[in-house]
């Protein structure tokens, strides 16, 4: 993966839908356009739920993966 | 996605019970962080979301509801009988019992829910109809609550790529 400055990292382990998506939300409206937020989680539907959310919000998820029961998304606001 | 309107979801809430109250301000709430407006038109016992206090003691009944898990997660085949959910305070230790999962899991009470929902401009219509039947008046209700009837909420939902009846 090439090298995204990374602006803050969300940490919502332990937290079920709909948290991390709105902590998300709310962290991309407090972030400058082009900001790269890392986006920790252990709900399992936030693995479709972050593709929606790209989809329907045009915010780009750059990265995904996984490791341990931990997802890692990196996520970029648009605009 | 940029220059189209933004999506809208027009949702009915109309129950009032712990575990019903949950769907339509989660759905809400996710509609709003995708930067969609999101309406919830409040009927019927519903409408006790918006109530200042008795939003604050929801509760779920184990009568009538064989869906409701078993007391010991180490014997699934171990129900409560049905019977049994009739003696007193079997509906508060129900509810004590949902309300465990919920904070165990880290979900947000109902209040704050609803709190997000306030904080996410989410439009909260309070079932005028409802109020006038159950005698609830509009100073009992949270303040964000708008007393509107059925034309309001069809009016706002006609124009919702998304509706539905909880």
């Amino acid at each position: 993966m090439s090298a995204v400055e990374i602006t803050s990292t969300l940490d919502c382990t332990g937290l079920v839908c709909p948290l991390p998506v709105i902590k998300l939300s709310k962290a991309i409206k407090a972030a400058a356009p082009g900001a790269v937020i890392e986006l920790l989680a252990t709900d399992p539907g936030a693995v479709a739920d972050l593709e929606a959310f790209e989809r329907r919000t045009g915010h780009r998820v750059l990265a995904r993966s996984e490791s341990n029961g931990i997802f890692r998304f990196v996520v970029q606001r648009a605009k | 996605m940029t220059n189209e309107r933004p999506k809208r979801l027009a949702l009915v809430a109309s129950k009032g019970t712990l575990d019903q109250a949950y769907p339509p301000l989660i759905l809400a709430t996710t509609a709003a962080a995708m930067g969609w407006e999101a309406g919830i038109f409040f009927t019927f016992y519903g409408l006790n979301l918006l109530h200042r206090k008795r939003r604050r003691h929801l509760q779920v009944s184990p009568i009538g509801n064989p869906a409701m898990p078993p007391p010991l997660h180490a014997l699934p085949m171990v129900k409560v009988p049905n019977l049994l959910g009739t003696l007193p305070g079997m509906t508060a230790m129900a509810t004590t019992m949902m309300k465990g999962w919920m904070s165990k899991a880290k979900m947000p009470s109902v209040e704050e829910m609803l709190d997000m929902c306030v904080e996410a401009d989410v439009r909260l219509f309070a079932c005028a109809t409802t109020m006038g039947v159950m005698g609830i008046r509009q100073e009992e209700l949270i303040p964000q609550a708008q007393c509107a009837g059925a034309t309001t909420f069809l009016d706002y939902a006609a124009g919702a790529d998304v509706s539905l009846f909880v």
